[in-house]
């Protein structure tokens, strides 16, 4: 880890039309090369912040900072974020390459140009035999792994991930989640992962930020320290991941213990 | 990190022979039947109906006049073929031109209301008026300010045709998968590159629904407008050619111009489901079997 800020959120809050404070005062500072999860119930506005980070919602109040990377006339920056929502999300009319290749092309790319990068998101993920298939012909978990290979494509800075696996088998899931770490360790990118999972954030990430509902905020921040490369059920089993996942919880449930109800 | 193949789990089990529970056994035959069901059936209904029709001439002496036996009607229709195939091709020529029009005009307009809520609000209504106002009302206003017979028949038959591609490309442009959208402008489409990556794919399968109805009303107004137009002359469809055989009381002739226009429309239908099939079978739901 290089140690450095690659992006500062300080006092972010976002208010809808409707009057729903979906997140008040968020600040966090994220270094470049981390894995950060956003942990909370349904409602704490962490996708919310996703979007924000991504540029696709706007603040109410606060502001967004990238102190190491330019960024483009809509506070963006240039091409170095990529996004996996929860669904996969394929265009169903194109192939595996078409949908890979697509921030590509609409980059001006042209297919012969794109097709080594495109073939090697695909090798990347595993899928290198199945660049003409459709979407429908594919399962679940594959169908995932496009939708990282298509996010993967552009060799973005930062990979935001809204619940990408929630919606998976818990033994797609946890291969995944080996696969993603393997990935992170190899290509050093920073990801901000959301989950609704104790486990999952403890499992995957250095830095789990705990948030709670109404109005979102953050009520926690905890540090993982165990080592990387962590491995399956070795880790599983290990106290220090047990550890993690306990002070996760009782950080979690103390934010919803006022009266919520989920 | 590659998940197996589907064909690789299920060489194993083939090897084994398949013992298949009454219930399955019964669906199997139940299929086989419906295959041999779905051509023999309507083949089967059809002759009785023909058969039933003759009957009907024989046993109750109907004068041919009246009813033709189908005979005759064959013969009209060998015998006026000349005739009747080229008034079938002037009212194709109108049909297609027509529909051609009412593609570009529907699809275009569709283009503009999904880039502005401004417009679609504007000039929706006036959609909806073209759609609701039978064109029977309105084809003899057509026949008094425009000159040409032709453009007055091409005008009635694109008014038809025009509203089921407009409402339906309108509401499958709208319907692009909203995270697709967002992740456009993550990657900062332009407007042109959202439309012609997401927003128009995504309205294919509407588009094509709304084809196969304007296919068969393009035909209909077509022939509604030549009954309105009536005057004859070299170029004349089929419509009239069944007025003119009515007013001489060919009545055979007339079954025959009415039996090419339902085959007509019967064909027009059929080549639009062909197309929904060539562009949608690789990928979407509706042209999906499953298993269950």
């Amino acid at each position: 880890m290089s140690g450095q800020t690659l992006l500062s959120l300080s006092e972010i809050g976002k208010t809808f039309s409707n009057g729903t404070v979906a997140l008040q005062g968020m600040s966090m500072d994220i270094e470049e090369g981390s894995f950060v999860s956003l942990l909370g119930p349904s409602g704490c506005g962490k996708s919310t912040a996703l979007k924000i980070i991504a540029g696709l919602g706007n603040l109410t109040t606060g502001s967004l900072r990238w102190p190491t990377t330019s960024v483009d006339q809509l506070g963006r920056p240039d091409m170095e974020v990529s996004f996996v929502f929860q669904e996969p999300t394929l265009m169903l009319w194109a192939t595996v390459f078409d949908n890979v290749w697509l921030p590509l092309r609409l980059k001006g790319i042209s297919r012969a140009k794109a097709k080594d990068a495109v073939n090697e998101a695909l090798e990347m993920v595993g899928l290198s035999g199945f660049s003409k298939s459709y979407p429908r012909e594919l399962s679940g978990g594959m169908k995932m792994r496009v939708s990282i290979a298509r996010a993967l494509v552009t060799r973005p800075k930062l990979l935001l991930m809204d619940e990408p696996f929630a919606a998976l088998d818990e033994i797609t899931r946890s291969k995944l989640n080996d696969d993603l770490l393997t990935l992170w360790q190899t290509f050093n990118w920073t990801v901000i992962f959301v989950t609704h999972s104790v486990f999952e954030s403890a499992y995957l990430s250095n830095r789990i930020v705990v948030m709670a509902a109404r109005p979102g905020r953050v009520v926690a921040d905890i540090d993982v320290d165990a080592p990387y490369p962590r491995r399956g059920d070795d880790f599983r089993n290990s106290p220090d991941y047990n550890a993690c996942c306990s002070q996760a919880s009782v950080a979690l449930h103390a934010a919803m213990a006022a009266g919520d109800h989920l | 990190m590659v998940e197996t193949t589907p064909n690789s789990g299920q060489n194993s089990v083939q090897t084994a022979p398949i013992v298949l529970d009454p219930v399955e056994m019964r669906k199997i035959r139940m299929a086989r039947n419906e295959r041999i069901g779905r051509w023999v059936l309507p083949i089967i209904v059809v002759i009785l109906s023909i058969a039933g029709w003759e009957a009907f001439c024989v046993i109750n002496e109907v004068p041919h006049y009246i009813i033709p036996r189908p005979g005759r009607v064959l013969n009209a229709l060998i015998e006026d073929w000349a005739l009747l195939i080229s008034s079938l091709g002037y009212t194709l020529l109108i049909t297609f031109s027509a529909l051609s029009i009412a593609i570009i005009g529907g699809v275009g307009l569709a283009v503009l209301f999904a880039q502005s809520k401004w417009v679609e609000m504007s000039f929706f209504p006036y959609a909806v008026i073209l759609q609701v106002t039978p064109i029977i009302v309105v084809a003899p206003l057509i026949f008094i300010y425009v000159d040409s017979k032709f453009v007055g028949l091409l005008i009635c038959a694109w008014i038809v045709a025009f509203f089921p591609i407009l409402s339906n490309t309108t509401l499958g442009l709208k319907s692009a998968d909203h995270n697709l959208v967002d992740m456009m402008k993550l990657y900062g489409a332009s407007r042109w590159q959202t439309l012609r990556f997401l927003r128009l794919p995504s309205a294919l399968p509407y588009f094509l629904g709304g084809l196969k109805i304007a296919g068969g009303l393009s035909l209909i107004g077509a022939i509604v407008a030549e009954f309105v137009a009536g005057s004859g002359g070299a170029e004349s469809g089929l419509a009239f050619r069944i007025l003119e055989a009515s007013y001489r009381l060919n009545i055979p002739r007339m079954f025959a111009a009415i039996l090419l226009i339902s085959f007509t429309g019967i064909l027009i239908f059929m080549f639009m489901t062909f197309l929904s099939w060539l562009f949608l079978h690789k990928w979407h739901e509706s042209a999906i079997k499953r298993e269950s």
